[in-house]
């Protein structure tokens, strides 16, 4: 409990505060739309349901506002880098951008739910006050504009009765502007279903670009003012708590109750939505400037399983562990931009990304960089991004669990680690390793286990074999597998992948690993990281609390869950 | 864009069309608005949508995630043949469901969305896609015990005789016409299948 309090407590603070701004600006617009004086007329007419209307327009105001902030990735980085006297807590938040975003949008789908339901009311009572004919309060104040022109003297804006709802949707700014910011949203939202995302990158990356047209039309949708209230002046001199009662009364002209007169309420949504455009647009200026910079192809390897290693250099490209960069190549497209893990360490004059063949524009781009004729095809980056988790130095111990693609960024740790320790770096606490690697099979991540066969070998030239301790774990193994494994099981070598340490075969029996870790270290604190599924992150955490001793001078583990 | 499966895309902007026009029936259906039928007409059509549209089609490439309890609705939809498998019918369908919608402010957003997934199947359709059922996966064989495999001893063990002598016992073998069960070698005591 403690561990998730330390680690969580900025982003339960940061939720409740927006969750309570949401509510605050809701309240407060509900009643001030239920109350005021202003709207007694309009609320003769329309109900509650303007006030409804209002308070949800308020909140979809701010959502709309809060929305472009946590995807300007640049903006963040720049505050995460200003930001390094700041707690790690901290930062670290600045990495949940995206689930932030997602929140947001959730948000604005619900307010624009109860926005629009609250304005089909408005549109059916404006409609049926037009009709009514019983002298009712409503229905004067409906056919007030037809006794006169003046511009201010209407409430309804269903002029006639042979006006529809309808027409007066799509013939209004504020109607045809709703419609199409609405489709707009909705395709947004049905092309970012997480399976949608993750199987089709494209069409969401594509179609989440119609959010210009969603900004651009709210920021219009107000412009129209038909939402009215009594002027000012005509409160003064007709206040309805006076005079609505005297409806009869308006027309003569000695009584003191005048017709009252009204005012459309002005646009609003520009006020909130125009400082986050321009820092967006910014955003992407600036985005697009970096991937301006020349970026030099140092090296490019072709590993087994169609995966591709790029080695780059950047002028003025500084990273750190566990970062990603994006990448984009014009001569497949012009547009997209795929994120890729990066796999060299800090400490190397490179940076490197493994890219593994799993969509249309990973096979093209491995596909061009195959082509031993031609030109190396042209590459921009823009990063890096992400977490920087440099408490992994900072255990005496560290277990690391990298499971399926999640071991990506642990090459850039374990390459890090190893250049720390080779260099005597002082901010290098870690003495011993534990690695384990998690995976079905290792065909894609070939690369990883020669990574892991080179530091073995520069391990024993420094006589250093303790230091790092990995294990391999296959979950996909089969009675073909474990027969071979079974033969070989006297050579010095592991048969699948050369090392030589054995690789063991299903699920790692973490009861066993963390007892042995726990009876070798057993004054240490040992730091558990993870990159990895959610079932193995509750497996460990749960560990780690069974196994970290009551006595706090003895062993103490930590799990850390790193999204990388 | 190649690989993409439009109708993934179109199925989710269909499911969700068939909760707005629910949604937008139940409100002028409540609200008691003008022309007001329309609305219940909406709520029918887009109960229907959603459960046509709820089971997800399997991918062609790759594995589907299946969504929570579609299983028995799959059963249904498969049992529409062809109606529910091509797409071109179910443009076609959506297309027209979304038609009397459209004459009621409260469910035009529903006819919008439904007409915007009626031509993202069309499209899909042009592409050859159709719409293939998630099978349930059969279970695992069971395992059979491994002592229970073994009813008879080994037919040859040895001391074996060399391989041309046994190639010509065999030759002889099935010149006499198999009438000896389990091979050239004889028991000497009778084996009966008995468990210790």
């Amino acid at each position: 409990m403690g561990n998730w309090v330390v680690n969580y407590w900025f982003s339960v603070l940061f939720l409740a505060t927006w969750l309570g701004l949401n509510v605050f600006l809701f309240v407060h617009a509900f009643l001030s739309y239920e109350k005021a004086d202003k709207y007694f007329y309009t609320r003769e007419i329309l109900g509650s349901a303007l006030a409804w209307a209002r308070a949800s327009a308020r909140c979809l105001n701010f959502n709309s506002m809060l929305i472009l902030l946590p995807v300007c990735r640049n903006l963040l980085s720049f505050l995460r880098g200003t930001c390094s006297f700041c707690r790690h807590a901290l930062r670290k938040q600045l990495d949940h951008n995206l689930a932030f975003h997602k929140l947001v949008a959730y948000m604005i789908c619900l307010h624009t739910a109860i926005h629009i339901i609250a304005h089909l009311f408005n549109f059916e009572h404006y409609s049926r006050s037009r009709w009514a004919t019983d002298g009712s309060l409503a229905s004067i104040l409906s056919t007030l504009s037809q006794q006169e022109r003046d511009e201010d003297s209407w409430i309804n804006p269903i002029q006639s009765p042979n006006m529809t709802v309808e027409y007066v949707t799509f013939t209004s700014i504020a109607g045809v502007t709703g419609v199409i910011i609405t489709i707009a949203l909705v395709l947004i939202v049905t092309s970012a279903m997480e399976f949608i995302r993750r199987s089709y990158f494209e069409v969401f990356w594509y179609t989440h670009h119609i959010f210009i047209i969603y900004f651009i039309g709210l920021g219009i949708h107000g412009i129209g003012g038909i939402v009215r209230g009594q002027t000012e002046e005509s409160l003064n001199e007709s206040h309805p708590h006076r005079c609505a009662e005297f409806l009869e009364q308006w027309d003569d002209h000695d009584s003191h109750c005048k017709h009252p007169r009204f005012e459309g309420l002005p646009a609003e949504s520009w006020k909130w939505i125009l400082a986050p455009g321009i820092l967006y647009i910014f955003e992407r200026i600036l985005r697009f400037y970096r991937s301006k910079q020349k970026v030099v192809i140092t090296k490019v390897v072709m590993h087994p399983s169609k995966v591709l290693e790029l080695q780059m250099s950047k002028h003025g490209f500084i990273m750190e562990v566990g970062q990603y960069i994006f990448v984009n190549c014009p001569s497949i497209s012009y547009l997209e931009w795929h994120p890729f893990t990066l796999t060299s360490a800090p400490e190397e004059d490179f940076f490197s990304i493994h890219i593994r063949a799993v969509g249309d524009w990973t096979e093209n781009l491995i596909r061009a960089f195959e082509q031993q004729h031609s030109p190396i095809p042209r590459i921009e980056v823009d990063g890096p991004f992400g977490t920087v988790s440099e408490d992994v130095f900072q255990y005496e111990v560290a277990v690391l669990v990298g499971a399926g693609i999640g071991v990506t960024p642990f090459a850039s740790i374990l390459k890090s680690i190893w250049y720390k320790f080779r260099h005597a770096d002082h901010n290098l606490k870690t003495q011993t390793i534990y690695f384990f690697w998690i995976c079905r099979e290792t065909g894609a991540f070939a690369w990883f286990s020669d990574l892991l066969a080179s530091l073995e070998h520069e391990m024993e030239e420094l006589g250093k074999v303790d230091f790092l301790n990995y294990r391999l774990f296959l979950t996909g193994w089969d009675t073909n597998i474990a027969g071979h494994a079974a033969l070989n099981f006297d050579k010095a070598t592991d048969i699948l992948t050369g090392l030589k340490q054995k690789t063991s075969f299903g699920r790692p029996m973490w009861d066993n690993e963390f007892s042995t870790i726990a009876n070798a270290h057993p004054k240490s604190v040992v730091g558990v990281f993870l990159c990895g599924p959610q079932t193995l992150a509750k497996s460990l955490s749960k560990r780690c609390h069974q196994y970290s001793s009551l006595d706090p001078r003895k062993v103490q583990f930590y799990f850390n869950k790193e999204d990388f | 864009m190649g690989q993409i499966e439009w109708a993934m895309w179109a199925n989710e902007q269909a499911l969700a069309s068939g909760l707005i026009l629910i949604t937008g029936g139940i409100v002028a259906t409540a609200g008691q608005f003008t022309s007001w039928w329309f609305g219940t007409y909406s709520i029918v059509a887009g109960v229907f949508i959603c459960l046509l549209e709820y089971p997800r089609g399997k991918r062609r490439k790759g594995s589907t995630m299946e969504r929570c309890g579609q299983k028995y609705l799959t059963k249904v939809v498969k049992v529409l043949g062809p109606l529910s498998r091509n797409y071109y019918i179910r443009a076609v369908l959506h297309l027209g469901l979304s038609v009397p919608a459209g004459f009621l402010l409260a469910t035009i957003l529903g006819t919008a969305c439904l007409a915007i997934a009626s031509s993202i199947y069309l499209l899909a359709a042009f592409h050859g896609e159709q719409w293939t059922p998630i099978e349930p996966q059969p279970k695992p064989k069971e395992r059979p015990q491994v002592g229970g495999t073994i009813k008879q001893p080994p037919s040859n063990p040895p001391p074996r005789p060399p391989a041309e002598a046994r190639k010509k016992s065999s030759e002889e073998e099935a010149a006499a016409s198999a009438g000896v069960s389990g091979g050239p070698q004889e028991n000497p005591v009778p084996v009966v299948d008995e468990v210790v």
